[in-house]
């Protein structure tokens, strides 16, 4: 398979792991200690361009290619996962639906000041009722004169507090089928930050990728302008579904690069550790559990830019992407499990990163769709 | 370039401030020593303002001459006149050797006289020596080896390589030398040299730079990623106030304390002091390991340096197996009477 | 205005070394990056081209991989890129470099050309000297800060114990040294214009106005007669005596490095 690796892609991935050693890797452990979101590292990315790496140049953007944002991903989360979820959510989950849905007019407002970094973007779609089953969400939009009214609430709303846009779902109406069910019908909303009646209800503590703002969401009679429903009326939930895809393959980048950076570890400390008078990567067992995750983070990996390549020449690509997240979140679960045993006591110890790298992969089997979701997408596929 | 005519050693007599630096004595040290081997004399060149008393000195250390080119254009260091006055002694006087100091000077005066008199430059030179190029005659083209060169070996690639270096085809052979390496001879007390007054003539044009400020630093807080010369302690200094045995000995080698993590930890001295895994990695020429076990998290940071030094009291403790030079014993004893060691050296010098 | 910036592609120097058996450098095989004073270099220029809109040219000689250093040059905002290369330029001491390079620089406008001070392969630091004295040019090596100031430059010359607030009319040459700044990052939409780009490819008939004998190894007056790995650190060594002769020893092996 051609992943099309070419000098372009080598050499943005040499700036990418520059940045994430350089400048990165020296606040994890500080980012993960504190739960503070790294607003310095986020500024340092916006003056790069790493905040809108897909886009084009007319919108203020790279113009590069979903591959080099997913390279970009991969990099940053090699050495803090947190960082690498706020590029991924706010290009995946708020750029990308308003480039593929927006008006021209929405774009040259929103994308231009999003890929240049001027802006943080964020999306809202899971509720406390509506996660896996997004049907169960509450949240309604209202029309009244010019202005759409949005009542309801957000939770875990990854880049929340700290983003100034939000792409928010909101019910536009509620029909009924043939049989008398009740559907409810979705629309996509561009919300600014300081829109009247929207609020930040609590942050979130969380097991993982600590640093990463995550925050309810609070509409009590929330007015935006008419102008700001993203794509056609009623067409929220296939919009929601579309952004999930592109951002599943974020989030398998984000997995990817977790599980390379728990297998750099090991390898480095297998062969300096001693025990028993040699070094334990001189021992089988050790060199056979190495192999065996070296072989599973390549497979991963090829799921990953294959999804990626997918996204650069396909309309659909949701199967693509459930795989990749699905096999790159359980090997990041898998190989830094490993590695925390591979490291023994000091694997337990906070300052040998490779904890929190364990505790990191696990929301990547969680969010933007369960593992047992991404199963769903890829059987409901093969078995249509 | 007829190179027979080319005769004597010359050495760039460096003075900032109408003060001598002391590599322009050591190069003299080692340019009797070539001398003698070449059957020749030791010349210093020396250039400044207001700089003849200075000629004196030079004697002592071992000129034979002092070639001095005394002019107000010359009062300090800029590229232009002195490349000017030291080209143009070269060209007057036609040395078979010309050695300039590997100063912040003698690195920007010694390549542009030497494009400028088209020869070739060996830069930051550890050994010089006379000997025969190709060091081995090639197989029936022994007529072809030259013999009397000078052999200029210097370290590359940041340490990793050592070469040596011919100049045979053009004159002068020039080298610059490294500071410190080369021994001075102990100072002959009222040695006269020939002095000779010469001046080239000193016009301005396009390429004399104008001097608007001088600066004299002043010396920032140490970063132990920049050092040179690191003293590094770990928990067997004992205590906070321990570490003073540590500072004295940096002080003496212009060095830089350090430590290890359970320093840190024990709140001894900040962490940015620390080297390891956890703190920074280092790599300067000298890292002394002092009551440091030498965990592997601790070695992963320091492993790179050119030269280690481990003095431990525990003849076990990894850190000598990473160490090139081990002194087992107690650090408490050793340590105090190194910086004493030291510095009757220095003294001598 | 016109700023030509001299980048060298060297070896990673963490890597090891390698060698030809004519004692010439193995570069082929060692990881390859921009010098780092070079870098520096580059930087300033491109800080100078921020504010005054200068046009800055990268330029180096090497072999034809160097367009590597080039394409991040050009990724991290310079305008054109030369790339100087033939194999009659090989083997050149920085004699023969600095002909080259000067025989190259004849062909470009420039009113200020800035080279790294010394590159971590030869750490010499003469080639931007020489540069300059073929070119007759005003030098300034080790330039700690730069500041252009209509037709001259003020730059900011080290010294061991002090530094030089130096003026030179343009055209100038500048060396510069890694601690005159941080060199920005590339950014991925500039890798991607940068590969686009062209990159100009100059070889020995596009030098102007030098002699064949001051090329390549032929011209370099400086010869290698030896040159091999240092010596790779062995186990070490480890004494047990007591602290006076202890000291003896180690003094003695500091005299015997020339360290003391």
């Amino acid at each position: 398979m051609d992943f099309g690796l070419d000098k372009k892609h080598e050499m943005a991935r040499s700036l990418f792991r520059d940045f994430a050693e350089n400048e990165v890797k020296p606040l994890a452990q500080e980012v993960d200690e504190t739960e503070e979101f790294p607003m310095e590292t986020v500024k340092k990315m916006q003056k790069l361009g790493f905040m809108g790496i897909p886009v084009p140049k007319e919108y203020g953007g790279q113009g590069c290619d979903p591959l080099t944002y997913v390279m970009c991903v991969e990099e940053l989360s090699k050495v803090c996962a947190t960082t690498g979820v706020v590029v991924s959510a706010h290009t995946s989950l708020c750029i990308d639906p308003i480039m593929t849905y927006g008006t021209e007019d929405q774009k040259q407002k929103y994308v231009k000041a999003l890929a240049t970094g001027e802006k943080l973007g964020a999306f809202a779609l899971t509720e406390p009722g509506a996660g896996t089953d997004a049907q169960g969400a509450q949240t309604k939009a209202v029309l009244d004169g010019d202005e759409w009214v949005l009542n309801g609430s957000k939770c875990f709303i990854t880049n929340g507090k700290v983003a100034d846009v939000y792409i928010v779902i909101a019910i536009t109406s509620v029909t009924e089928d043939k049989r008398g069910r009740k559907k409810k019908n979705f629309s996509a909303f561009i919300v600014d930050k300081g829109a009247p009646g929207f609020s930040f209800g609590t942050k979130e503590k969380k097991m993982g990728i600590r640093g990463s703002s995550t925050y309810e969401l609070i509409f009590e009679d929330c007015r935006i302008p008419k102008e700001n429903l993203l794509g056609p009326l009623g067409k929220g939930f296939p919009i929601a579904m579309h952004t999930l895809d592109g951002g599943r393959i974020g989030i398998a980048a984000q997995a990817l690069g977790i599980a390379e950076g728990a297998l750099d570890r090991a390898i480095a400390y297998t062969k300096e550790r001693k025990q028993f008078g040699r070094s334990i990567a001189q021992q089988q067992n050790t060199q056979f559990k190495l192999a065996d995750m070296a072989t599973r983070v390549e497979a991963a990996q090829m799921l990953v830019y294959k999804a990626a390549m997918a996204k650069a020449t396909q309309k659909v690509y949701s199967v693509e992407a459930a795989k990749a997240k699905l096999f790159a979140a359980e090997t990041a679960m898998a190989v830094t499990t490993e590695v925390v045993q591979l490291f023994g006591g000091y694997g337990y110890i906070r300052e040998y990163d490779v904890e929190r790298m364990m505790r990191d992969a696990k929301i990547t089997e969680i969010y933007e769709g369960t593992s047992e979701v991404q199963r769903m997408v890829i059987s409901g596929a093969l078995l249509r | 370039m007829a190179l027979e005519e080319y005769k004597g050693v010359f050495v760039f007599a460096q003075q900032v401030d109408n003060v001598l630096d002391g590599v322009a004595f050591e190069l003299l040290g080692k340019g009797k020593d070539l001398a003698k081997d070449l059957d020749t004399d030791v010349t210093a060149v020396l250039i400044g303002s207001g700089i003849k008393g200075l000629a004196d000195q030079l004697a002592e250390y071992g000129a034979d001459r002092v070639i001095v080119v005394d002019d107000p254009e010359l009062k300090d260091y800029r590229t232009e006149p002195y490349a000017h006055a030291l080209a143009s002694v070269i060209n007057e006087y036609k040395p078979e050797i010309m050695l300039v100091g590997a100063t912040a000077i003698g690195r920007d005066l010694g390549p542009t006289v030497s494009a400028r008199v088209k020869t070739g430059l060996t830069a930051d030179c550890t050994v010089l020596e006379i000997g025969d190029f190709p060091l081995v005659a090639v197989p029936g083209k022994e007529a072809d080896q030259k013999h009397k060169q000078l052999l200029m070996t210097r370290p590359a690639f940041g340490g990793n390589t050592i070469a040596t270096i011919a100049c045979p085809d053009n004159r002068p052979q020039m080298a610059t030398v490294r500071p410190g390496v080369m021994q001075k001879i102990a100072p002959i007390a009222g040695a006269k040299a020939n002095i000779v007054e010469f001046n080239p003539g000193f016009t301005p044009n396009n390429r004399y730079v104008e001097i608007l400020n001088i600066v004299k630093a002043v010396k920032n807080t140490a970063n132990i990623m920049d050092a040179k010369i690191l003293v590094s302690g770990g928990r067997g200094v004992g205590s906070k106030e321990n570490f003073k045995l540590l500072e004295d000995l940096a002080e003496v080698l212009g060095g830089t304390v350090s430590c290890s993590r359970a320093v840190v930890e024990n709140g001894w001295l900040p962490v940015d002091l620390q080297v390891g895994q956890t703190g920074k990695t280092v790599r300067p020429q000298i890292y002394f390991a002092i009551g440091i076990s030498g965990a592997i998290q601790h070695v992963a940071g320091m492993e790179d340096s050119d030269l280690i030094v481990a003095i431990n009291k525990d003849e076990d403790a990894p850190i000598f197996d990473v160490a090139d030079y081990g002194l087992v014993g107690d650090l408490n004893k050793i340590v105090p009477a190194l910086t004493a060691a030291l510095k009757a050296e220095m003294q001598a010098k | 205005m016109n700023i030509v910036v001299c980048i060298k592609q060297v070896p990673d120097t963490k890597g090891g070394v390698k060698f030809n058996p004519d004692g010439t450098l193995d570069r082929a095989a060692m990881l390859a990056i921009m010098n780092p004073d070079d870098k520096a270099g580059l930087e300033a220029a491109l800080r100078i081209k921020d504010a005054t809109g200068a046009k800055v040219t990268v330029l180096t000689m090497g072999l034809p991989k160097a367009d590597a250093v080039l394409r991040e040059a050009m990724a991290m905002g310079a305008d054109e890129a030369v790339l100087v290369t033939d194999r009659v330029l090989g083997g050149a001491d920085t004699w023969a470099t600095s002909t080259t390079i000067a025989g190259a620089l004849r062909n470009l406008d420039y009113d200020l050309i800035i080279t790294g001070r010394q590159a971590i392969d030869g750490d010499t630091a003469q080639v931007g000297p020489q540069i300059a004295e073929h070119l007759s040019l005003p030098v300034i090596s080790y330039a700690e800060d730069i500041k252009v100031e209509g037709d001259s430059v003020i730059v900011k010359r080290q010294y061991e114990d002090r530094y030089h607030e130096v003026k030179a009319k343009m055209p100038c040459l500048i060396t510069a040294l890694s601690e005159l700044n941080e060199p920005r990052y590339m950014t991925p939409g500039g890798i991607f214009d940068a590969c686009d780009k062209e990159v100009t490819v100059w070889g020995r008939a596009d030098l102007k106005d030098v002699d064949d004998s001051d090329l390549g190894l032929k011209g370099s007056p400086t010869k290698i007669a030896k040159a091999s790995d240092k010596v790779p650190k062995g186990a070490g060594e480890k004494v047990n005596l007591d602290p006076a002769e202890s000291v003896e020893y180690l003094i003695g092996k500091f005299k015997e490095k020339h360290i003391i």
